[in-house]
């Protein structure tokens, strides 16, 4: 077998799910429901033969689809496709939480979900795409394609405002993007391919034009992530989304910004990075701090925890633009931490707000005295979000910290100890807004709504079977990595050593 | 060595690595299993966890006296491996982690057993018997964490710890978290458990700067190659550096000023967590801490005197706050960081064996001090039920149960006792051993480490200035309001009806309390100051390297006995020659006014942080989130600005060609779509087709530049 056709199979595998989908009738639920969630768990299989398959000591693109594609005028497009350290571990996520969130929907999503469950597949198709994609028209293709199923399922399922959500939410991407277009317009018709490892090694764009094209792509990925202060659409999109919706947007939509940054911006135009590394660190550094302290005073549940994202995507910025291997292995496994705790974090906040109906903190209040269950899987996710050591998140703050500590060391590249030494206090912050998240909750007399379910004969209980099906992977990934991270780290390692030695090079200049 | 090789030594180290999977199993089986289990099942099984945990201590203590003290490291996993980080998980034993592990296990496992007799009353108090379980659950994970802290051969594996504990002392806090600490319906103790680990992430916040520091210096986490580089290289800036952020770590963990103000509130917890956690082990991690970063305080002499300071100085405020309590607790947590304070200032002044001799009796008399005032509080509770009941047989029981319920009786409260001697003979015994170790007084274990520390801050005064007298009158105090809480408890008159009702608690609790006073009457034979009897010093040289043993030194010994006896001689002429009476206000309110208002009201930190930053921090986060994340750049910025600006220019642009060629093929898109989802059409406001139309514009633009240019 070739093992080359493995991404491509991964990549549109759910495809055939869809196309199974088509051909059954709307009404018989539960066969849709299996059909898809058995098309999620077998592309999540597949991936499993990816990673099997992949060569952890080989930094290079592996398991590579290269054919002609577009040739108009001369543009060498191509259909090229690949899997790298950068992106294996993304896939892996990708894969792993598309089950997940399907089999969260059971429950919570009851209309059409025939139509759900086609777009969620094409979604992680196009999720797929975009961390496989080696050329940058491809790229924007899957980039751009994402866009659509999500807009739909914000749209159609999501909360009493979807229709605004969705439409902030697709326009701030788009207009974004639409200056990445440009740049990727100008990088292929001048350097002749669009093929990233080739305008890699072709090198050679003059600085004056970095800065351009680096800023063009900054921009459609830092709205993407979001970046302080271009964050304004990621509260209406969380809060209105559907859980799965939530789940997946959190997990993975996001990290398509970041890994934008690690994957484009630092490769293509490393110059630009070092000279933008003080001013994205900056913005970093803000996002950290401002999401922290607006997360503290949310009264909604899912805002506090949307703007929660904004505090930890920052980590993650900061640790990409440190350029140094602690910070961007960090900044790398910090996107799968985050994907993993801020994943779980909505599942479980979707699981009690299919009970009681409400996310406001105030009619909640000692529920761990009537879920313990599901008081300690809240525990552990919240302790992972704010970087508990012995859980993931710690793994990534603390690598991530230590690399901005050093690029701050001076004549490195971000020549000064604040951004990291601010960053830090976001540790301080962390504890306080997810600690009051977890007290409103769970600590405390029970709160009014336990009273008011009672009355209504739907008293509250602990997590069903099937909701700790949904959240025990999670949990196992929380301590697998908090705990011994080496496996995860040696799939990204030498891909990043590489990148770490273009930028060196380029901070000789 | 790897663990392989540790296994074959013939010694025991290999078994280092049990520290905290015994524990963890035992957390493990109350966890999973627990539900099925007797009360008794479940403590034991902690218990035996937690004893089995001392017998591995006793085992490397052993291993290591008989192999000379000679310092061996056990890896058993790789951590985190970047570059030149390089962190495993590595356990590292020597004599200094070994008198922690001995202590913690041991003096862990005692307030185990204590803790079955101690809940088993607690949770039927509180009306909820389910709850037992989850207490040993966090106590052995606490046993667990706390070994990793003192057997890490790095910082970061210390840190893994020192968050751990930080964590378990967060939900033992809380441990009633849907309760005040006088079991009314509140979100108070869960209030007292955040603070907790907020004061103690701040703390962390330093700590993690002095790790990074070091790394990015020495190029290694791991201890003696930090301590190894920094000599190499003793460059003053950056050791002070690490050695200052990581005293912020200290004053967290530890308590002392200015972070020691989530101490006192964390008496929330059931006793057992105060005696154990907050008493003899998890707040001395951050003595243990300099201890073991001595290579790198003996380097920077202004690093080392701020620390000495701040343990000076917290050790005398503190116990003027205990002066002013009425709380039999809150007296001895106040007492705890002040003694803290003591062990602090020590190993500043480089008196590091003193510093860990006083971290052991402390942890002798304040577990046996805690247990004890546990033991009081519960004899209290049961003297407030069996009261209760005693009316309800005699009289109308309706009316008294309401009565009952909406009375509000503080069984820690001092005022409220009185003459505990009659009713609680072996719980008086028990403290007043406890008191005459902490009060200083020859020949118990107390006076033993406190007189070494105040020795060593006379014989360093000129270097330390300061120190000695600050400790001083702290000591004097010390012994004051000791003598103070026991004629108030256990003197002079019942003031309560319920003091008169309270009852002694059963062997279960009293037992391991025996253990502990007897190591508060002999634990000074640690250490003595003889020649030949400097054991905890020899000890200790293996791994800090040599140490002079002091000999007694008469005029200090002699004068620190004078202070606290004339301590306890006042205490006696304010509270014991005139017993308080009930209601009447406390002897001192008078002749010292505002003062005491101050000691009272704990000199009104708590009030001052409030007002300069927490208010300050929730006015931010109101302002931030409301008005400039939310109203500003979300409502107006956005909304007013963006979305009706492109709005209007995607009307312009679109209008004229929108009405003819695009307007039918989005008709035709909207009706295929409509049949697939009604949805849709809501979303077809005319505006979403201007906007792809304006996309669509552009892309063919920019594209058409870009062929024909």
């Amino acid at each position: 077998m070739d093992f080359a056709l493995l991404p491509n199979l991964v990549t549109f595998f759910p495809l055939v799910g869809v196309l199974i989908l088509f051909f059954i009738k709307a009404e018989n639920k539960v066969l849709i429901r299996w059909v898809s969630l058995l098309t999620a768990l077998a592309t999540f299989g597949i991936s499993l033969v990816l990673l099997q398959q992949f060569d952890a000591n080989n930094p290079a693109l592996q398991m590579v689809t290269n054919l002609p594609w577009i040739n108009v005028a001369d543009w060498n497009i191509s259909y090229y496709i690949g899997v790298d350290g950068l992106s294996i571990l993304l896939i892996l996520l990708t894969t792993f939480l598309t089950p997940i969130a399907l089999l969260s929907t059971w429950s919570a999503i009851e209309e059409r979900e025939k139509d759900f469950n086609i777009f969620f597949l094409m979604l992680e198709v196009g999720m797929l795409g975009v961390f496989m994609a080696q050329d940058l028209f491809l790229f924007y293709v899957f980039w751009e394609f994402t866009l659509v199923p999500m807009y739909f399922l914000i749209g159609i399922w999501g909360g009493p405002q979807r229709i605004y959500a969705s439409i902030k939410f697709f326009l701030y991407t788009m207009a974004g993007s639409l200056l990445m277009l440009l740049a990727i317009l100008w990088l292929g018709i001048n350097q002749g391919t669009f093929a990233v490892p080739d305008l890699i090694a072709l090198g050679g764009i003059p600085a004056g034009i970095q800065t351009w094209l680096f800023l063009a792509f900054a921009i459609a990925f830092a709205i993407k992530v979001p970046m302080w202060p271009l964050h304004s659409w990621l509260p209406d999109a969380h809060v209105q989304a559907p859980t799965a919706g939530s789940v997946i947007l959190a997990g993975v939509l996001l990290k398509m910004g970041t890994y934008g940054f690690v994957r484009f911006n630092l490769p293509l135009f490393p110059e630009a990075a070092v000279k933008f590394a003080p001013m994205m660190a900056t913005l970093a550094v803000i996002g950290i701090i401002y999401g922290a302290i607006v997360s503290y005073y949310q009264k909604d549940i899912k805002k506090l925890v949307a703007y929660s994202s904004i505090s930890h995507l920052g980590f993650v910025m900061l640790g990409l633009f440190a350029l140094n291997s602690q910070g961007i292995q960090g900044g790398i496994l910090q996107m799968i931490n985050h994907g993993l705790s801020t994943g779980a974090l909505f599942l479980l906040v979707g699981m009690i707000y299919e009970q009681t109906h409400t996310r406001d903190f105030e009619v909640y209040g000692g529920l761990w005295k009537i879920m313990p269950v599901y008081g300690t899987v809240m525990l552990i996710v919240t302790l992972s979000s704010m970087g508990l050591p012995g859980l993931n998140g710690f793994v990534g703050e603390f690598t991530i910290l230590l690399g901005a500590w050093g690029a701050g060391m001076p004549g490195e590249v971000l020549g000064s100890y604040w951004y990291a030494g601010l960053s830090a206090i976001g540790v301080i912050l962390a504890a306080i807004y997810m600690l009051y998240m977890y007290q409103k909750i769970f600590l405390g007399p029970e709160g009014s709504i336990v009273e008011s379910l009672k009355a209504k004969g739907h008293p509250l209980r602990d997590l069903s079977v099937r909701e700790i099906i949904t959240i025990v992977p999670l949990l196992v990934f929380i301590f697998w990595i908090g705990l011994y991270p080496k496996p995860f780290f040696a799939l990204i390692a030498p891909t990043v050593d590489n990148l770490v030695k273009v930028l060196q090079a380029a901070m000789m200049h | 060595m790897n663990f392989s090789e540790a296994a074959n030594t013939g010694y025991f180290f290999g078994l280092v690595p049990l520290l905290v999977f015994l524990p963890l199993t035992g957390m493990l089986i109350n966890m999973i299993f627990g539900g099925k289990m007797s009360e008794k099942a479940v403590g034991t099984v902690a218990s035996v966890a937690s004893g089995l945990a001392f017998v591995v201590a006793v085992l490397l203590a052993y291993s290591l006296s008989a192999t000379h003290g000679h310092m061996q490291t056990v890896h058993f996993a790789e951590w985190i491996h970047i570059g030149d980080l390089k962190l495993d998980w590595t356990f590292r034993v020597d004599t200094l982690s070994s008198v922690m592990m001995l202590v913690v296990s041991g003096v862990g496992t005692l307030i185990h057993i204590y803790a079955i007799g101690y809940m088993h009353e607690d949770v039927r108090f509180k009306d909820d018997i389910k709850r037992f379980r989850r207490f040993f659950v966090f106590l052995n994970l606490f046993i667990a964490m706390m070994m990793i802290l003192v057997s890490g051969d790095s910082y970061l594996m210390l840190f893994v710890g020192w968050e751990g504990v930080g964590l378990c002392s967060f939900l033992l806090i809380g441990f009633w978290y849907d309760f005040d600490t006088l079991g009314q319906k509140s979100t108070a103790n869960a209030e007292a458990g955040k603070k907790a680990f907020i004061a103690n992430r701040v703390g962390d916040f330093g700590f993690l700067l002095a790790i990074f520091t070091t790394f990015w210096h020495f190029g290694s986490l791991q201890f003696d190659k930090v301590f190894e580089a920094a000599s190499a290289h003793p460059d003053p800036v950056v050791i002070s550096a690490i050695t200052l952020f990581m005293l912020i770590g200290v004053t967290g963990k530890s308590a002392q000023v200015p972070l020691y103000v989530w101490l006192p509130d964390a008496m929330a917890g059931p006793t057992p967590v105060s005696a154990l956690i907050h008493a003899a082990t998890m707040v001395t991690a951050g003595v243990y801490l300099v201890v073991r970063s001595a290579p790198l305080y003996s380097l920077v002499h202004g690093a080392s005197y701020i620390v000495a300071m701040i343990g000076a100085v917290t050790a005398l405020f503190a116990a003027t706050i205990a002066v002013g309590q009425y709380d039999i607790k809150k007296v001895l947590a106040y007492s705890t960081i002040s003694q803290l304070g003591f062990m602090v200032a020590a190993v500043g002044m480089g008196a590091y064996v003193a510093g860990i001799f006083h971290l052991a009796t402390h942890a002798f008399f304040k577990a046996l001090l805690f247990l004890s005032a546990g033991s009081i509080i519960l004899g209290m509770e049961r003297g407030h039920h069996a009261h209760a009941h005693h009316d309800e047989d005699h009289g109308d029981g309706h009316a008294h149960v309401e009565h009952h319920e909406e009375e509000v009786f503080d069984p820690g409260d001092m005022r409220n006792m009185g003459n505990l001697r009659k009713r609680m003979p072996v719980t008086f015994w028990l403290y007043m051993a406890g008191t005459l170790a902490l009060a200083g007084l020859p020949p118990f274990a107390g006076f033993w480490s406190k007189d070494e520390i105040l020795l060593d801050a006379k014989l360093h005064a000129e270097h330390f200035p300061g120190v000695y007298l600050l400790l001083s009158i702290a000591a004097f105090m010390t012994a004051f309001y000791m003598g103070r809480q026991i004629w108030m408890v256990f003197f002079g008159k019942e003031r309560t009806e319920v003091a008169e009702h309270a009852q002694e608690s059963p062997p279960v609790m009293t037992v391991p309390l025996m253990i502990l006073a007897v190591l508060a009457v002999f634990g000074g034979a640690l250490n003595l100051p003889f020649e030949g009897f400097h054991n905890l010093g020899h000890w200790l040289e293996y791994t800090i390297g040599h140490v002079e043993g002091l000999p007694l030194d008469l005029g200090v010994a002699g004068i620190s006995t004078v202070l606290a006896l004339l301590a306890i001689f006042f205490s006696w002429l304010l509270y014991g020659k005139n017993p308080l009476k009930a209601g009447q206000a406390d002897p001192l309110k008078k002749p010292l006014g505002f003062l005491f208002t101050g000691m009272e009201n704990k000199w009104f930190v708590d009030e001052g942080y409030k007002a300069v930053i927490i208010d300050p921090f929730v006015k931010l986060a109101k302002f931030l989130s409301i008005n400039l994340d939310w109203n500003f750049w979300h409502d107006w910025f956005h909304e007013s600005v963006i979305y009706a600006g492109f709005k209007g220019l995607a009307r312009f642009l679109s209008e004229p060609i929108d009405m003819g060629i695009i307007n039918a093929i989005a008709d035709k898109l909207a009706e295929m779509t409509k049949r697939s989802s009604e949805g849709l059409s809501r979303l077809q406001n005319g505006f979403v087709r201007s906007y792809a139309l304006s996309v669509l514009l552009g892309v063919v633009a920019i594209l058409g530049y870009l062929l024909f240019k």
